[in-house]
C-alpha cells in the first residue's frame, strides 16, 4: 500500500458537498452544505429517512455522482479514480441469482480490475477469494451455488466479494434490508470484527443493530450531523426527521434510547424500513415517497 | 451407415457440412450460455435478422457490380429510387460462387452492424427494448426480402441463407468459417472474466473500471460472428435453435457458466451430427430435422427437470 493509507490522514474526505438531481440540480438539493471526514478504522453509520439522502451520500463517496458544490476526496484524489479502495456492499438484489455461478466465483470476480483479461483467474487470487470467505465464515460453501444459499449467507458473499480487493473502505447499502434479526446479529459481530483491520460506512433505516459498535453516526436528511455512537438521543433523531414522519421517528427513537423494546417497535419498525433507498433520489421534501 | 458411405466415396460436401457443424457447435456452444444468462437471446434473433437483410444488400451489391443490364432492370423496377451501379461493369451475371461470398460477407456486415447497434441501444434505453428489438428483427428480414426479391436468377438459393443448407458449404466458405469460429474462440479466451463480471453484476463490474457498455459490444458482435457460422447449418431464420436452446439445456443440469460451456458445445455437436445422419436418403431435409432435435432435446430437459424438482 502508498503512503496515503497513514493514520494523519483521512480515508474520505467530504467538504461542503451540494449535490441536487438534474434538471434543477444545486436548486432543488438532496444533499446541502454536507462534510464529512472518514478516518482509518472509523465505523460509521449513516441514518436518516428515505429520501434523506443516503444513497446519493453513497453515490458521491464512489464517485458515480459529482457535487456541485464542495469536493469529495478519496485519499486526497477524485474519488472515481480510487474506486479500487473502496470495497462496496449493495443490498443483494443486484446479483443475478439465476445465473450459474458458485459462491467462489462470484467473490473472484472482486478482484477485477479495468486491466484483467484472460480467461480464469490465478492461483493467487483464488487463494485471496478463499482467504475472504474465511474471513466471512462462509469458506465452506465455496462450491455451493448463489442459488442455495439463505440470505444472510448471501449478504456474506458479498461483503466478501468487497473484501477479496482489500479496500481501506467498506461501504455498505442497507445490509438488513432483508434480513432476519439473527442474522442481524451474526452480522453486527463480523462487521465489528472486520472494523479492526477497516473502515466501516453503513446506511441504513435501522441503525439499532449495530449501534453498540458504531463509533459514530451521521443523521442524514439533506443536512447532515455527525454524533458519537453515545451521544445520540431520541432529540437528536426527532429534530432530523421532523414531525411528519411519525413512525419512523417512532421506531428509531425506540430502537436507539432503549434496545430491550426493540421486539416491541418490530410491527413499526418493518413498515418504517420497507421502502428502498433507490427513493433518495426522489422528492427530499417528500419522505413518504 | 450410407451417410458415411457416401461421404468417402463420393460427395465431400457431406463432409464439409459435418465440418461446418462442428464450427457451429464450438461458437453456439461457447457463446449460447452468455446469451442465456445475459438474457440476450432476443437480441441474437435480431441480429440474425438483420443479417438476411444483409444477405439481401449483398447479393444485390454484386449484381450492381458485375451484370450491366442489372442496372437497367432495377432503375426500371424502382423508377430510379435504388442506386444505379458505379466502378467497372465486367459483364455477365456474377457466378454462383461469387454470389455466396457477397451473400456471406453482407450478413456478416450487417450482422456486426446490428449488434453495435442493438449494443448501444441497449445502453441508452432499456425499457422498451423488447419493441426495439422487434423491430430491428421485422425490419431487417424484410429488407433482406426486397433487395432479394429485385435480385433475380438467385432466389431458387435465398433458402439457403434463410433455412440453411449444411449439404453444400464450399471450401472456400468453409476456411471463412473456420477463421471466424477461431476469432470467437480466441476473443472469449481473453474476455470471459469480463463477461462472467457483466452477466453477474452489471453494476459492480462497472464499479471496477470494467465498461459494461464496451464489454457488452464485444459480446454482441461474437453472436454476430457465431450467427454466421450457423448461417448454412440451420439457416439465419432458425438460428436461435443452435444458439439458444442447447445452452438453455446445458444451464438445466450446470451450476457454474464453464461447465455450461462444456456441456452444450458437446450437444450441439451431437445435434448437428447425428439427426443429419438420420435423416439421410429420407425426404426430411437435415437442418429442420437438427432444429427439431434441438426442440426435442429442451423440452425433454425441460420436463425432466421439473419431474426432479417436484420428486424432491
Amino acid at each position: 500500500m502508498t503512503s496515503t493509507a497513514t493514520a494523519s490522514n483521512p480515508i474520505a474526505e467530504i467538504t461542503n458537498v451540494t449535490f441536487g438531481y438534474p434538471p434543477a440540480g444545486a436548486e432543488r438539493p438532496v444533499l446541502e452544505d454536507v462534510s464529512l471526514s472518514i478516518e482509518p478504522c472509523d465505523f460509521l453509520g449513516v441514518i436518516g429517512p428515505n429520501a434523506g439522502g443516503k444513497t446519493t451520500l453513497l453515490k458521491l463517496i464512489l464517485g458515480f455522482l459529482r457535487p456541485q458544490k464542495g469536493t469529495v476526496r478519496i485519499f486526497n484524489q477524485l474519488p472515481s479514480r480510487m474506486r479500487h479502495r473502496i470495497g462496496y456492499v449493495p443490498q443483494h438484489a443486484t446479483v443475478d441469482a439465476s445465473v450459474p455461478a458458485d459462491v467462489l466465483d462470484i467473490v473472484l470476480t472482486g478482484r477485477l480490475k479495468g486491466s484483467s483479461w484472460g480467461p480464469w483467474f490465478g492461483r493467487g487470487e483464488i487463494d485471496a477469494a478463499m482467504a475472504a470467505l474465511e474471513q466471512v465464515g462462509i469458506a465452506e460453501l465455496a462450491r455451493r451455488p448463489l442459488g442455495t444459499l439463505s440470505g444472510g449467507q448471501r449478504q456474506r458473499v458479498l461483503i466478501a466479494r468487497a473484501l477479496v480487493a482489500r479496500p481501506h473502505l467498506l461501504l455498505l447499502d442497507e445490509p438488513t434490508a432483508n434480513v432476519d434479526a439473527h442474522v442481524e446479529a451474526g452480522l453486527t459481530d463480523l462487521l465489528h470484527q472486520l472494523n479492526r483491520e477497516l473502515a466501516i460506512v453503513m446506511v441504513s433505516h435501522d441503525v439499532s443493530f449495530v449501534s453498540a459498535h458504531l463509533k459514530r453516526v451521521a443523521c442524514l436528511n439533506r443536512r447532515i450531523s455527525v454524533h458519537a455512537a453515545d451521544e445520540i438521543s431520541s432529540d437528536i433523531i426527532a429534530r432530523m426527521y421532523g414531525g411528519d414522519v411519525r413512525h419512523v421517528h417512532h421506531a428509531h427513537e425506540c430502537a436507539l434510547t432503549d434496545p430491550g423494546c426493540k421486539e416491541g417497535c418490530e410491527p413499526t419498525h418493518a413498515q418504517a424500513s420497507s421502502g428502498t433507498t433507490t427513493s433518495a433520489a426522489a422528492d427530499p421534501t417528500d419522505p413518504q415517497r | 451407415m450410407a451417410f458415411f458411405e457416401a461421404m468417402i466415396h463420393h460427395n465431400p460436401l457431406l463432409l464439409h457440412g459435418l465440418i461446418a457443424g462442428l464450427l457451429a457447435s464450438i461458437c453456439c456452444g461457447i457463446i449460447g450460455p452468455y446469451v442465456i444468462t445475459r438474457r440476450v437471446v432476443m437480441a441474437s434473433g435480431a441480429i440474425s435478422h438483420m443479417a438476411i437483410g444483409g444477405v439481401g444488400a449483398g447479393i444485390y451489391l454484386a449484381y450492381m457490380w458485375v451484370d450491366p443490364t442489372f442496372r437497367l432492370r432495377v432503375e426500371e423496377l424502382t423508377g430510379g429510387l435504388l442506386p444505379a451501379p458505379t466502378g467497372d461493369q465486367l459483364g455477365g451475371a456474377p457466378g454462383r460462387e461469387q454470389v455466396d461470398q457477397a451473400a456471406l460477407f453482407g450478413a456478416m456486415a450487417a450482422a456486426v452492424i446490428g449488434a453495435l447497434l442493438i449494443g448501444l441501444i441497449h445502453q441508452r434505453v432499456r425499457e422498451r427494448m423488447d419493441t426495439l428489438l422487434g423491430a430491428i428483427w421485422a425490419v431487417g428480414m424484410a429488407i433482406g426480402l426486397v433487395l432479394l426479391k429485385l435480385t433475380p436468377g438467385y432466389q431458387a438459393e435465398v433458402t439457403a441463407y434463410l433455412f440453411g443448407n449444411i449439404s453444400f458449404v464450399p471450401l472456400s466458405e468453409l476456411v471463412v468459417l473456420g477463421v471466424l469460429a477461431a476469432f470467437v474462440l480466441a476473443t472469449v479466451l481473453v474476455f470471459h472474466k469480463r463477461f462472467m463480471a457483466i452477466c453477474l453484476d452489471e453494476q459492480q463490474a462497472e464499479m471496477q473500471g470494467i465498461s459494461a457498455l464496451w464489454t457488452n459490444l464485444v459480446l454482441l458482435v461474437l453472436v454476430a460472428l457465431t450467427v454466421m457460422t450457423v448461417m448454412r447449418v440451420v439457416g439465419l431464420v432458425l438460428v436461435l435453435a443452435l444458439l439458444a436452446l442447447p445452452a438453455a439445456t446445458a444451464g438445466h443440469h450446470a451450476t457454474r457458466l464453464v461447465h455450461m460451456m462444456w456441456i452444450s458445445v458437446i450437444l450441439c455437436m451431437l445435434l448437428t451430427t447425428v439427426p443429419r445422419i438420420l435423416v439421410y436418403d429420407t425426404p426430411i431435409s437435415p437442418e429442420p430435422a437438427i432444429v427439431l432435435a434441438a426442440g426435442g432435446l429442451y423440452l425433454t430437459s425441460v420436463v425432466i427437470r421439473r419431474a426432479v424438482l417436484a420428486l424432491r
